[in-house]
């Protein structure tokens, strides 16, 4: 019994681990497809937002997000869509934010590279920032549920929210409007 | 005649008069169009300069902007290359991670032999992983337990050095994996998720202690998967218990652990698990675990075989939480039965409320356990309660009251009541 479950174990686990993957890690939605979807009638150019000294120290300071030297991101009137990566625990998650009037329209999981936590890309998760704005101490004004096990993960989503709704008063058009 | 000679030389005298003022003015007119011909010439010459200034001007505008134009690509090309190195950074294959928690009790028993005042750092844990491609990857986890481990004749020391976790672990498709090695088993709300910020209590609860011996790794092979519904479900044959069957612990799984160190594998173990999260704020899981023969043969007709199922949920709504979890072994064998104790049972159940208060968070929470284990001492109903207060996101400090109260009278000089305090950290 026992020698016939461990030859079964090493065939399922040749078998298994030789067989050929397609995807290296987890996309769950291209980037450029989320811009797309993102905006049905025309696609804007992408756009650049130099990071200035004291945004970097703000962003730093306020939000415990270190930024690159740009931050990509595409604009259409008073909406702005921005694509952002965030370390859960040991890997950088990617995630896509659309921000319309200050309040969140969308928020999506990209690309997902832990190895815990996936459950942060289920739209039922991703659909509790609609509608969240950033109050005056920079918080979002909605809780968002967490899940057992992921959460850093969780942590890093909300971290990236408050980012995107922060960077998009950035923007000139962006003409945000704060939580009470 | 002399009239006539009169008028003749005065009109002579106008017309030579006329004659000279003509001359008179034709050099003026020259004048005049010579020195407006030195001012076109003048205009002329200064337009060409202007018109040399201006091509100057337009040449250095064209290299000026040509050079702002190579500026601007260098600069992007740099800004390219510094979020580039910058995400790199943030994506290396190498990762080093880590957690630690101090305990201090202060527990007054009834009988006051058992009392205790301590102070221990627990558990000093670093994980290190590695992505040797992008879908093989290792994660190894290693823990000092109780601050000092000696090399003592007698066997007798500190603590110990534990090799927890140092699995590979494989993507076989889109949302399955296989893993081999020495892991985490997935029973259990403590058992693969245990660092000290995640939970309430300075002490883990004890019901995933006795019946559920967390930490429980086992060496073996896995496989799982998981779906866009929030199910997921992981399967794993594994080294199995040697629990003993004589002196003071027999009967207590925890004691059956062989923590995969020259680990009889006589008999396996087989676990399945299968979990809900496809609502935010909700985790419902239940797990079982079969084991072939808990004593890897050596109990005789004392304990055969035993199975454990373990149930749990999770429910987070706002900042309120609820967390409940059961588990129950049920094993067979002449001994065990023999000492009543071939049920060990399980459950708590603790709601607990999350508050920002003076601009820090705070988690308050009460606990009832009711286990019962494989020991005398270890068959006992506690109430608890206490709060974890987070300076920051990954560090606690934490304080609890207990009070213990056993179910057998020979135990009730256990019966205890006391606080904790805690702090804890990971990253």
């Amino acid at each position: 019994m026992k020698m016939r479950m461990i030859i079964g174990c090493v065939l399922v686990w040749t078998t298994t681990a030789t067989a050929p993957v397609t995807a290296a890690e987890h996309v769950y939605l291209h980037p450029d497809e989320f811009i797309t979807r993102s905006f049905a009638d025309e696609v804007p150019p992408a756009q650049a937002l130099w990071v200035t000294v004291e945004l970097r120290e703000e962003l730093k300071r306020e939000f415990g997000w270190q930024p690159g030297m740009r931050i990509r991101y595409w604009q259409q009137d008073h909406r702005t869509a921005w694509i952002l990566d965030e370390i859960g625990k040991d890997k950088p998650i990617t995630a896509g934010v659309v921000i319309a009037g200050g309040k969140i329209e969308s928020m999506a999981v990209l690309v997902f590279r832990e190895s815990r936590g996936w459950e942060i890309k289920l739209p039922q998760f991703t659909a509790q920032f609609a509608r969240a704005q950033l109050t005056e101490t920079r918080e979002l004004n909605q809780h968002i549920d967490g899940i057992t096990g992921a959460t850093l993960s969780v942590r890093a989503m909300k971290r990236m929210a408050r980012v995107a709704l922060r960077l998009h008063d950035q923007i000139p058009a962006g003409t945000a409007s704060q939580a009470d | 005649m002399r009239k006539l000679i009169s008028t003749g030389s005065l009109l002579l005298l106008l017309i030579s008069q006329q004659a000279w003022s003509s001359d008179r003015s034709i050099e003026a007119l020259w004048d005049l169009v010579e020195r407006q011909q030195a001012q076109i010439d003048s205009l002329t010459d200064e337009l060409e300069s202007t018109r040399t200034a201006l091509s100057t001007t337009q040449s250095e505008l064209d290299s000026t902007r040509s050079a702002a134009r190579i500026t601007e690509e260098q600069l992007d090309v740099t800004a390219t290359f510094v979020d580039s190195a910058l995400a790199e950074m943030s994506d290396q294959r190498l990762s080093i991670g880590g957690y630690g928690e101090m305990h201090y009790n202060d527990l007054n028993a009834r009988d006051s032999q058992y009392n205790k005042e301590e102070i221990d750092f627990h558990r000093f844990v670093t994980y290190m992983n590695y992505e040797f491609t992008d879908r093989i990857r290792l994660f190894t986890e290693l823990e000092v337990e109780h601050a000092l481990v000696k090399d003592t004749a007698d066997g007798s020391n500190g603590g110990e050095v534990e090799v927890e976790q140092a699995y590979v672990e494989f993507d076989v498709a889109e949302n399955y994996y296989a893993r081999t090695g020495l892991f985490l088993l997935p029973i259990g709300i403590l058992n693969e998720t245990h660092e000290p910020t995640t939970f309430y209590g300075v002490e883990r609860n004890d019901v995933e202690n006795i019946i559920i011996p967390t930490t429980w790794w086992e060496g073996g092979v896995g496989f799982g998967g998981r779906y866009d519904n929030g199910l997921s479900f992981d399967l794993a044959v594994t080294s199995g218990l040697d629990m003993p069957t004589t002196g003071s612990n027999a009967y207590r799984v925890r004691s059956g652990r062989q923590k995969v160190s020259e680990a009889l594998a006589n008999d396996l173990a087989y676990t399945g698990r299968v979990k809900y999260t496809g609502v935010p704020g909700l985790e419902l899981s239940a797990a079982v675990q079969y084991q072939t023969n808990p004593t890897q043969g050596n109990g005789g007709d004392l304990l055969d075989e035993g199975l454990l199922v373990s149930t749990h949920g999770i429910f987070n709504r706002g900042p309120f939480s609820l967390r409940a979890l059961w588990a129950q072994w049920d094993f067979d064998g002449e001994g065990i039965q023999a000492a009543d104790v071939e049920k060990q049972t399980g459950w708590y159940v603790e709601p607990s409320v999350r508050l920002r208060l003076l601009n820090f968070d705070w988690g308050f929470y009460t606990r009832y356990e009711d286990v019962e284990g494989g020991r005398d001492q270890d068959q006992f109903d506690q109430w608890e309660l206490g709060f974890n207060f987070y300076p920051t996101e990954n560090v606690v400090l934490k304080f609890d009251y207990r009070d213990r109260s056993h179910d057998m009278n020979s135990e009730q000089g256990r019966d205890f009541d006391g606080f904790d305090l805690g702090m804890g950290y990971q990253f």
